[in-house]
């Protein structure tokens, strides 16, 4: 009877990365074509981290935009890294992860700014945290933040 | 009110400085989100429902920052920053700084 639970358990791990290999897949394919076709959309809406502003006349107005996203990666992914934290390295299915939030946020950020008619975002910032560190540490989801001051030339 | 990352504000000059002002919220996770969030972490994906979550509280903590600074007198908040912090399982903090300054 033993035995016969630890298999089941053994299989529904199995059919669980099976699962998320194939649906983690393509969400990210997808979410990486929407972000793609959207960042060339935006393309002209140019954002910059530099403080300050080059003289513009008539004086801009200023208004605080940002944008955010909170992403997960899948179990399948999860366990790919959970084996890297064994040998150390590169985890490169974290690094997709961070990678698409952190596009996200800014394209919401860029949707903003475009709302209100802006040319330029000055002096963006990040902010990433990570939610649900829950279980043995393991991160997989995380939150971007992408700030700054949407520039809005007057007249 | 005007807000910005940036230290100045074009075209006008700062005539006074008030002080950092702050404002921040702290927020929990809903049971009902938590469930579809446990079925996003199989299937990958974004969590619209944390996403709005923190948008919402993102929004209070700063609502919260501009009431200090209207407090204080202040037309303007500059050098604008935000910041996020778990302060247990479950629970972050989401904070906005900046400083209150008038300008004309």
């Amino acid at each position: 009877m033993e035995a016969f639970i630890e298999l089941w358990q053994i299989l529904l791990v199995v059919v669980l990365l099976i699962l998320a290999f194939f649906t983690g897949r393509i969400a990210e394919l997808r979410h990486y074509k929407s972000i793609k076709r959207r960042e060339h959309a935006l393309g002209d809406l140019v954002v910059v981290v530099a403080k300050t502003l080059p003289p513009m006349s008539p004086a801009p107005a200023t208004k605080l935009v940002r944008g955010s996203a909170v992403i997960s990666v899948d179990y399948f992914k999860r366990f790919l890294a959970r084996l890297r934290m064994i040998f150390g390295g590169r985890i490169h299915t974290y690094e997709s992860l961070l990678d698409r939030a952190r596009r996200e946020a800014i394209l919401r950020m860029q949707e903003q700014a475009q709302e209100l008619g802006a040319t330029m975002i000055f002096s963006m910032r990040f902010e990433t945290s990570s939610i649900s560190k829950g279980r043995k540490n393991a991160v997989g989801t995380v939150e971007v933040l992408a700030y700054g001051t949407a520039i809005i030339p007057q007249g | 009110m005007i807000t910005s990352t940036l230290e100045t504000v074009p075209d006008k000059t700062i005539i006074e400085h008030l002080g950092i002002v702050q404002g921040s919220t702290v927020r929990a996770k809903h049971i009902g989100r938590d469930i579809m969030a446990g079925l996003k972490n199989i299937v990958g994906g974004e969590l619209q429902g944390y996403t709005e979550l923190l948008s919402e509280a993102r929004d209070e903590a700063f609502e919260r920052m501009i009431e200090q600074a209207t407090a204080k007198g202040a037309n303007a908040v500059i050098n604008v920053r935000f910041s996020t912090s778990s302060v247990t399982q479950g629970a972050s903090e989401i904070l906005a700084y900046g400083s209150a300054v008038i300008v004309e």
